[in-house]
This record gives C-alpha cells, structure tokens and sequence, in this order.
C-alpha cells in the first residue's frame, strides 16, 4: 500500500518535474508542438476526409440496385432496349428490372457537367426541374426561375425550376439535374423504349452471382456490374485519392520526421548537464527516462489531440477546404456540403501510434545514452 | 549515523583504450572512519576531484575496491550506487549545480523525488533546511537570482535533503570571499557535531588550517603524500 503510495507520489513529482522543465524551454516544446500538430492535423484530414466519403459513398450504394445491367456495342457502352427487360424479369431471383435514364450535359456558361437524370418516380412535371444546391449556386439560379439549354437537335429548351435539393443530402446531388421522362428523351434523342441502363433488383444477396452470370448467358451483349464492384471502385478511388493527397505530403512528413529526430535527439548541452545533475543527487536511470517519457508523451498527446481535433473541425464542420479540390474533384461543381462524421478508431488508432510511439523512441534514446553513463562530468 | 569508507588499491584511468592513459587516481589505500571532517588537499591535477567522484560513487574505480561498512561497492550496478547518492552521500559541487529555471525550494527537494515521500512532509523538510542555513526567506526565488553565498547554501541544503551520512563537498570556498569561507566552515562545524562524516577537497589553506578539520590527506599525482591528524579532540 505504501509501496504503491509512494510509486504513485514519484511519479507525480517527475511529472510536476517535466511540466517545470517545459516551461523552462517554452519556445522550443511550442515551436514543436506547432510542428508536429500540424502534421497530425494534415494526416487526420485526410484520414477524416477519405473515411467521410467512404461512408457517404457506401450509404449512396446501399440504396443502389444490386446489380446494374449495360449493353456494349463494340465494346462501349450503348443504349439498351425495352425487349432486354423483357428477357430479365424472367429470370428468377430478379424481382424487378427498371429501366433508367442518366447522362451528362456540358454547360459552357459554368463551364461544367451538369448529371440529367430521370427519377425513378414520375414525380416531375415535363418543362420543370429540380436541380442539385452546387449547381443553383453555379448558375446562381432559385426556385421559379428558368434554365434553358440546346439538345441533341440544336433546339433550345427551357426548364422552370421547380425546387433545389438541400445542402447536405449528399455527395452525387451537387450537381443533379432532374427532368421528366419526355423532356430527357427530346433533349438526348433517346427513342422511346431505350434506356441509359436496366437496374435490377436482387432480394437474395446469394444469388447476385448467379443472376449476374445468367444474364451474362441470355444477353451476350450485356454488362452487368455488380453493387459490391462498385463499392470496390469507390474504396479504390479514395483510396488512391488519399494517397494522391498523401504522396506529396510524404516529403513534408519525412521532413518532419527528420526535424522532429534533431529537435529530440539533439541533447542540448543544457540538458545533458542537467541530466548529470540529476543523476548526481540520486535519480536512477529510471526516474531520468521516466521524466523524459513524460515530457515526449506530453507533447506527442498535446499534439495529437490538438492535430486530431483541428481536423475534426476543418472536415467535418468547414467541408475541408484544404483538401476538397483535390479529394473530390469528379465534378467541377464542388458540393458544399457537411460530411457526417464518420471516424475509424482503427485508423484513429494507427495514427496515434504512428506519431506517438517515433517521437518517444526518439527523445528516449539519446536520453538514455545520457542516463547511463556516470555522472562524474558534473564534477567538472 | 554509519558509513565508514574504505579504499583499497583504487586506481583510476582515463582514456583507457587510448594510447595516451592516464591515470588520475593511481594506488589509493585510505581508511575514512564515520564522522569528522577530512580535508582533501593537494596541487591542480592532483586527482582530488576524481579521489571524491569514486568515493561518492559517481563514478566506478578503474582497479581497486571501494567499501562502505565492509560492503564492497565497487562493482554494484547502477541502481545500487544512485540509492547510495541519494541516502549516504550528500554533494556539494563546486560549481553548486543548481537547475536553472526551478526554485530555490525545488532545487532542494529534488534528490526525494525518486523516493516519493508526502509532498507536504518533503515541502516542509526543505524549507526547515534552507531556515537552518538562513536562506529561508530566499525559498520561492529562482536559483539564477542568488548570490555566490545564497547558492552554496542552496546546494548544501539540497545535499542534506536526504538525511545523508556523508557530506563530499569539493572546493566549497573556492567562489567565497573570506566572510563567506568562514560562515561556510561554521555550518560544516555543526554538521560534525551532528554526527556527520565529511568531505572536502580544497587548496584554501583558510580550509585546511581551519579548527574544525580533523583530518589533512595531501595527494599528488593520484597517489596519497601526506596524511595527518590535524585535531586532537574526538569528533560529534
Ligand atoms: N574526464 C576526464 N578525462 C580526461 N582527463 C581527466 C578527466 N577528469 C579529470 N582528468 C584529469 O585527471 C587529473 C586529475 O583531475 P582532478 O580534477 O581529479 O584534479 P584536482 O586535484 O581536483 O584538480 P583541481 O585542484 O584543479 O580541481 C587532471 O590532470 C585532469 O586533467
Ligand atoms: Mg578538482
């Protein structure tokens, strides 16, 4: 009991002890935390950021039909006709097929695409649309107001804004155009009785396979894909995003590393003195790397809660406008919206100790080459 | 309060495994009893300093035995001699080696820490420490705002924060005016009559000659030329 008392009373002293030698060298241990905060901060972004669009990307496909069904034509992607669906819905295991329309129109005014999509319910009236909130902004346009553009004829066509979709109702909305059935036939030249591509959908999450080679096998010229493809391609894509992000930052992290190696294992003479002097009067090696692990854990925890917690804020409460350009950037119309946080306390974990655990190896060993020998230099 | 030395054959090296060795402490047989006060006296380069850093046990002997009441602790490991530093022996350094930075009261209270006593009990022994050598009022100051005298005795405090039986103090006048020396020498005098063993090093015949020293070990080139009883009366 009083073992323990007193183990707990040492190590209070030698943290009361570090907290006092911080102070003492102030500009140094806050130049390093500045450092070293920044670089938590600009890997917990792209941590952050990358796992935000995972999951908003993961809850979009989770609405997605199981399997989406394409028709090539020498190899590229066609229009595929009503009498494809015909032939689906005998299939067994398919409980519905519906046949979607989607594409793209370049706006030369803003100087991006906007996504032209029919809705799956009949719900907008031809001559109207309702439009996605980055393309509103783009165009600087609101409800009642009307926009108009040429089809596949030259002809100009207008459409009287019927509402915007809400800020934060996702990733793929920003830049949605949404019109009736007739209007995106006219405007495209898609006859009637063609589709963009056939949604399927599969209750039975085993036969996904077998649907998708059965289709594969009644129509020759078709291309299913898969939902759990897709989420494959979305993981890759941040994935390689991120890392687009992070292998220019890879020079900014050696370089950290190598200064935060100098700044802790450089012993200053200072304190190599001081080491000697507390050695002298009868601390063990022990209770000299105790403090200094205290003092390496301080900072490296300051740092990583201060790091981690700007860059909860800059991605999940400013959308990340250090990063978004480069992470997101499929549209030119950036979505303004707020990610929901979404953490991976894996990720979060590594993180920690891959900052953490360096920094303290590194402050630990010069000091305990210091500790170790006599302290007989503080005689001199 | 115990703690006979003993030095059996010390010798000390530096720059061993270099061409040009030199031994600072060459073939030392002495024999410190508990109690009084020794002088270490002798020319620059004589190995006083070095002498003091083994028998405190800063650093190992390089040949030789080093005993501490018939216990050989030449050859402890580290933890073993830093418990020594800590609780039998006290320092004074020449240079006082006081942290920059902390307080007069930390300074003192920082050879306890590793043992982790009450923190009101330690606050309490530092400050009636530094009271007892009349700096008491100085307690809260930073140890860079302290004169000469101020710091000796700051490090004297500290050095006794422990309760250690021998006090190795090396040229403890050597940065003191003759005022300074003598105030020095009367807190030396009390520390005998507590019973204590110390042990300085120094070229100051103010030290050397003074009444309190019972003892004049005069060394030269490592090895001891001169060793006399220089007080007749019994010490504590
Ligand atoms: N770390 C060291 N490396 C090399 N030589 C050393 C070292 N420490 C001491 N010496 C040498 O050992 C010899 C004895 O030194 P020491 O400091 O013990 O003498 P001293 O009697 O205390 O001298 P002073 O009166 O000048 O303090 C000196 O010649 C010194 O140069
Ligand atoms: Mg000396």
């Amino acid at each position: 009991m009083t073992e323990w008392r007193s183990t707990l009373a040492r190590q209070r002293y030698l943290l009361d002890f570090t907290v006092a030698a911080m102070k003492r060298r102030r500009a140094r241990n806050l130049g390093l935390l500045l450092v070293y905060g920044g670089m938590v901060f600009l890997l917990a972004s792209v941590l952050f950021y990358t796992g935000a669009l995972k999951h908003e990307a993961g809850l979009l496909l989770a609405e997605a039909p199981e399997i989406v069904v394409q028709r090539m034509v020498a190899g590229r992607h066609d229009l595929i006709p009503e009498t494809h669906a015909e032939t689906l819905r005998r299939i067994r295991g398919i409980r519905a097929v519906q046949g979607r329309l989607w594409g793209y129109h370049y706006d030369p005014v803003v100087r991006a695409n906007y996504t032209l999509l029919v809705p799956p319910s009949d719900d907008i009236a031809p001559g109207t649309t309702v439009i996605g909130p980055a393309l509103a902004r783009a165009r600087g346009a609101g409800i009642g107001d009307v926009l108009s553009f040429r089809g596949h004829d030259g002809a100009l066509r207008a459409f009287r804004i019927q509402a915007v979709l809400p800020q934060e109702s996702g990733l793929v909305s920003a830049d949605l155009f949404l019109v009736a059935e007739p209007d995106f036939r006219a405007l495209f030249g898609v006859p009637a009785g063609q589709y963009t591509d056939l949604a399927l959908r599969i209750p039975n999450a085993r036969e996904i396979q077998t649907v998708a080679e059965k289709v594969l096998e009644t129509l020759p010229d078709s291309r299913p894909i898969l939902r759990e493809e897709m989420l494959r391609t979305y993981d890759a894509v941040f994935d390689w995003r991120s890392a687009l992000v992070l292998l220019p930052l890879s020079g900014a992290l050696l370089a950290f590393a190598i200064l935060a190696w100098e700044k802790a294992s450089g012993l200053s003479a200072d304190e190599r003195r001081e080491i000697g002097i507390l050695k002298a009067v009868g601390w063990e090696t022990g209770d000299v790397l105790a403090m200094k692990l205290w003092e390496g854990g301080l900072l490296s925890l300051l740092a990583f809660l201060f790091g981690t917690a700007a860059a909860y804020w800059h991605v999940f409460g400013l959308s990340a406008p250090l990063l978004a350009p480069v992470m997101q950037g499929w549209s030119v119309l950036y979505p303004a919206f707020r990610l929901t946080p979404a953490i991976d306390a894996t990720q979060l974990l590594a993180l920690f100790f891959l900052t953490v655990l360096p920094y303290l190896a590194a402050t630990l060993v010069p000091v305990w080459r210091a500790a170790v020998t006599d302290p007989d230099e503080v005689m001199r | 309060m115990n703690a006979r030395v003993e030095l059996r054959g010390v010798r000390k090296a530096f720059h061993e495994d270099r061409p040009n060795v030199f031994w600072a402490v060459d073939g030392i047989d002495l024999v410190l009893p508990a109690g009084g006060v020794t002088v270490l006296a002798g020319p620059s380069g004589s190995g006083k300093t070095t002498l003091l850093t083994l028998i405190g046990c800063l650093a190992r002997p390089t040949e030789g035995r080093v005993r501490l009441d018939g216990r050989d602790i030449s050859g402890l490991p580290e933890p073993f001699l830093a418990a020594l530093r800590r609780q039998t022996f006290g320092f004074v350094f020449q240079r006082f080696n006081l942290i920059r930075g902390l307080t007069v009261l930390d300074n003192v209270m920082l050879p306890a820490y590793p043992l982790g006593p009450p923190h009101r009990a330690l606050t309490r022994r530092a400050n009636a420490a530094l009271e007892r050598l009349g700096i008491g009022h100085r307690a809260g100051a930073l140890v860079e705002s302290l004169s000469g005298g101020e710091a000796q005795r700051t490090a004297i405090a500290r050095a006794l924060i422990n309760d250690p039986a021998v006090l190795i103090a090396d040229e403890p006048t050597a940065n003191l005016d003759t005022a300074l020396s003598l105030a020095f020498l009367d807190i030396v005098s009390d520390l005998r009559a507590e019973g204590r063993t110390l042990l300085l090093s120094s070229h100051d015949p103010l030290v050397r000659e003074a009444s309190v020293v019972d003892r004049a070990v005069e060394l030269r080139d490592g090895r001891v030329v001169a060793d006399h009883e220089t007080r007749a009366e019994p010490a504590g």
